[in-house]
């Protein structure tokens, strides 16, 4: 990809320059693209049919609600402490950028290849929480940090098992570099038809995968884990004292952050970008497509959740992950590394 | 009897005024309200948290105060006072037209017709049905489930359609008149109720799949908000939170007034199902199995209902009630309304007290709301379905 | 079941003539007045004797009687298991509108007592939270009243508009 960017673009700080915005581009294009559809998703399964006004099905919708939020006043309450809370926002969505930077998003595009991509994307995205507690604090309402609080102890909780369920990943593919772990997964081999995709490998990363995604669930802030910001009980969590295009920016990084996610779940469990089809519509800009749309159904999957599931509470979002979650996990870690053992 | 002396679960939360590690804990106050998205409208509750849990809840209210009885007592003519019962409990105006217009034709001496009777009973019965739809669906939204609460809305729709035929308004009717009906419904009323109740009887079934047995719906309400029998009557708690309770009551069966008596229901009571008895999961079923009751009762007085009659026949052209007082209490929604209205033989009510079943019944938040956390603050509220135009009338 | 003429003997040969008194309405119902003093006595003796059985206070009204310069209170009484009803009404001076509270027999009395104080002016001894409920706990006067003058500002804000 760099050498192609090269081949037209000035050499140097431009080609950096282009290549890094990628990922952001694609995010923001997704994020105008995602909020419309949870609202079309949202409408269509509550018998409506969502915003229909703005152009065709109402697909402006998105850009008319940016418009208006970068026209909104940008309120800092009197009482907070200023710095932090015109910070958070920022760090919240570098946070998830960041990440992106270690996803191999097709056969020719990821943005680093660090060795230990999956590590770093676990470590850069807690600092999402960080910028939350940020968020919470610096607001000085007792919502806030009531959400804040929340978000620290669900973060920290639900990255075990998240940690654990990839580790047990790790220990089939026997690296942390996602493109490689990808490329593991090209081909159709299990039994003759089946893509080679490591969710295909044993049955027990079929449980894997259901951890992870629950995990992933809590960890992006979906119902029914969306506790710090649950508007039905803490106004808007550590959101409360957010406005304008600030609170835009932890919008976008909550619908970012499904994705990073998904794109995660996708390269670890079904093939990154890997057709489904063996070689058939191959080739880096299908494999961005596949990449792409992979993670949307994992995307639509959780906001169809989010329109069935009532929301857990606090205790019971600890229990279920300290309770099942990690011994699950743990045991599922076990029984696959037997698996590798054995087969 | 024996003395009540139940304050809700006994909770013992001593904070360590020091961690051992320099840090300091305290109690956090924190005020819910008055503008919460689960508030129900402009109720304050102050609360006093240890980390998340409730160790004492206050209830503010007057937020909404419309001073109902002194504009009452100003009106000049009683039946100008129907529009304003109609703004006390908003999404049941007809059952509060309907307390109000059978107080006063008792103390009146009103003999309504039988056409008027069963129309009324119809109205009262299908905003039952909305009124539950509504509090069925906050309280999902309350516990974080937004789908419900549109799908009751689908069909609450359908009922205020059928209000809007018969009396030109979707929310706030002034409809029951004293001594008859603002007018006559439209002639086919009665296909359009049967279809409905043809049509929300499965809907029913889909909510209850959808959020009734849902596990976690039950895991949020079944043991929260446990209000004993003993308690909820000494509290004066009535309507589906009582019978949540267990307390098999019901105005319409145990004091029946205009043509009850003529229909064969049964009194829904909470059976403590999922958890304790009378915890929040059992106010909340109670609503759903009374929607089918009131479909049962809307469906019989369909079959029987006369079909002439002037609706109006009755209505006196001066109301002027001899001077004596009564007390008139009647089934809504959300439990007993009673009108006290005393007469001085003018035009206007000498006094005029309502007794808004929502008011008793929230006053019994504080003592069953000790030891929850926010979350079932949130979920106790919702159960109780409080309307705060009724609160604070 | 009993009538408010059975009750009314049952009080008097309780209390004494002089304290409960039957005021027999043709219209609708009769009702008994009590004397302020002996109300919580009453309360507690009709809740809890058996087949009296007042388990619930439906409702609990202040009065202003204008005309006679007195503030009234009018309980009204309910029976979940025997099933019957009473109106018990406490007739005060104006000027001394104080009385017993019955929050202690009936909870619901909280509430309304609170209300029956911000709306009239009427004071309820014993009470365990003795303040306005519907009005801010600044208002001036008390708004049912018949001779209720609306204060002209609240915090500087014009009352009347």
């Amino acid at each position: 990809m760099q050498q192609f960017l090269e081949s037209f673009l000035p050499a140097g700080p431009l080609v950096v320059f282009v290549f890094s915005i990628i990922p952001l581009m694609i995010i923001l294009v997704y994020a105008l693209f995602a909020i419309w559809l949870e609202r079309k998703v949202a409408g269509h399964m509550q018998d409506r049919l969502g915003p229909m006004r703005t152009g065709w099905h109402g697909w402006a919708q998105t850009i008319a609600d940016l418009l208006k939020m970068i026209q909104k006043e940008d309120i800092v309450p009197a009482k907070a402490d200023r710095f932090l809370f015109k910070l958070a926002p920022f760090i919240a969505f570098a946070a998830s950028y960041g990440a992106f930077v270690a996803i191999p998003l097709s056969s020719g595009y990821i943005g680093s290849m660090i060795d230990v991509g999956v590590f770093y994307i676990v470590a850069i995205t807690s600092l999402l929480s960080v910028s939350i507690i940020m968020a919470g604090w610096a607001s000085n309402n007792k919502w806030s940090l009531l959400g804040a609080m929340r978000t620290a102890a669900q973060t920290v909780s639900y990255e075990v098992p998240t940690v654990v369920t990839i580790l047990s990943v790790i220990i089939v593919t026997g690296t942390l570099n996602l493109m490689e772990v990808t490329e593991m997964q090209t081909g159709n081999a299990f039994l003759g038809f089946l893509p080679s995709w490591l969710i295909f490998h044993s049955p027990f990363m079929v449980i894997a995968f259901g951890l992870f995604f629950i995990a992933t669930l809590a960890e992006a802030h979906r119902v029914p884990f969306d506790l710090p910001e649950s508007e039905s009980e803490l106004v808007g969590g550590y959101q409360t004292e957010y406005s304008g295009m600030r609170w835009g920016l932890f919008m976008l990084t909550e619908y970012a952050d499904m994705l990073l996610l998904s794109l995660v779940g996708v390269t670890l469990f079904f093939g990154g970008w890997n057709s489904p089809f063996g070689s058939f519509m191959e080739g880096p800009l299908w494999g961005a497509f596949w990449m792409l749309l992979k993670g949307m159904i994992l995307v639509f999957v959780m906001m169809w959740l989010r329109w069935t599931l009532p929301r857990l509470r606090v205790d019971q979002l600890m229990n279920l992950c300290w309770k099942y979650l990690i011994p699950l996990s743990f045991v599922n870690l076990v029984l696959i590394a037997l698996w590798e053992m054995i087969f | 009897m024996t003395d009540v002396k139940e304050k809700g679960p006994e909770v013992t939360l001593t904070l360590p005024a020091d961690t051992g590690n320099g840090l300091k804990t305290q109690e956090m106050i924190i005020n819910m309200g008055p503008q919460h998205p689960s508030t129900h409208g402009v109720l304050r509750m102050e609360l006093t948290l240890n980390g998340e849990i409730v160790t004492k809840a206050i209830p503010h209210i007057g937020y909404l105060h419309r001073c109902f009885e002194k504009h009452s007592e100003a009106m000049n003519d009683y039946a100008k006072v129907i529009p304003y019962v109609d703004r006390m409990d908003y999404v049941a105006a007809m059952n509060n037209e309907l307390g109000y217009a059978i107080a006063m034709e008792r103390l009146m001496d009103i003999r309504v017709n039988d056409r008027v009777e069963y129309i009324r009973v119809i109205m009262a019965e299908l905003q039952r049905v909305a009124s539950h739809l509504l509090a069925i669906g906050t309280f999902g939204l309350d516990i974080g489930a937004f789908t419900p609460f549109l799908y009751c809305f689908i069909e609450r729709e359908k009922i205020l359609d059928i209000f809007e035929k018969a009396s030109g308004a979707r929310l706030l009717y002034n409809y029951i008149w004293i001594g008859g009906l603002m007018n006559d419904v439209p002639a086919d009323f009665k296909s359009d109720t049967a279809a409905f109740v043809k049509s929300f009887r499965p809907k029913i079934k889909e909510l209850n799949d959808l959020l009734s047995m849902n596990r976690i719906f039950i895991d949020r309400t079944a043991n929260i908000g446990v209000l004993p029998e003993k308690v909820a009557i000494n509290y004066g708690v009535s309507g589906p939170s009582l019978r949540g309770s267990g307390v098999k009551w019901d105005l319409r069966r145990d004091d029946p007034y205009s043509i009850y008596d003529r229909f064969e229901f049964d009194v829904i009571v909470g059976k403590g199902e999922m958890g304790t008895l009378g915890d929040c999961w059992d106010r909340y079923i109670v609503r759903v199995w009374e929607m089918e009751e009131s479909l049962k009762i809307i469906e019989q007085a369909l079959d029987s209902m006369p079909d002439d009659g002037d609706v109006q026949e009755a209505i006196p052209k001066k109301i002027r009630p001899p001077a004596g007082e009564i007390y008139c209490r009647t089934e809504t929604p959300r439990g007993e309304l009673g009108y006290y209205i005393i007469s001085d033989k003018s035009t206007s009510p000498y006094r005029i007290k309502a007794r808004a079943p929502s008011f008793v019944n929230l006053s019994v938040l504080p003592a069953i709301s000790i030891g929850a956390m926010v979350a079932d603050m949130v979920a106790i509220i919702g159960s109780i379905d409080i309307v705060l135009g009724e609160v604070d009338r | 079941m009993k009538t408010t003429e059975e009750l009314h003997r049952l009080l008097s040969a309780q209390f004494g003539d002089e304290t409960c008194e039957l005021k027999p309405d043709e219209k609708v119902e009769p009702w008994i007045v009590v004397k302020p003093e002996v109300i919580r006595d009453v309360a507690k003796f009709l809740r809890d004797e058996d087949g009296l059985r007042f388990d619930c206070l439906m409702c609990l009204s202040g009065v202003h009687y204008q005309k006679e310069n007195e503030l009234g209170v009018t309980y009204h009484l309910f029976s979940t298991s025997e099933k019957h009803k009473l109106a018990l009404k406490v007739i005060m001076p104006e000027d001394n509108a104080q009385l017993p509270s019955v929050e202690q027999i009936w909870k619901t009395a909280d509430w309304y007592e609170r209300e029956a104080f911000d709306m009239f002016g009427i004071r309820f001894d014993g009470h365990p939270d003795p303040r306005r409920i519907l009005c801010p706990d600044d208002w001036e006067g008390h708004p049912l009243r018949k001779d209720y003058q609306v204060q002209e500002f609240y915090r500087g804000m014009k009352v009347e508009y």
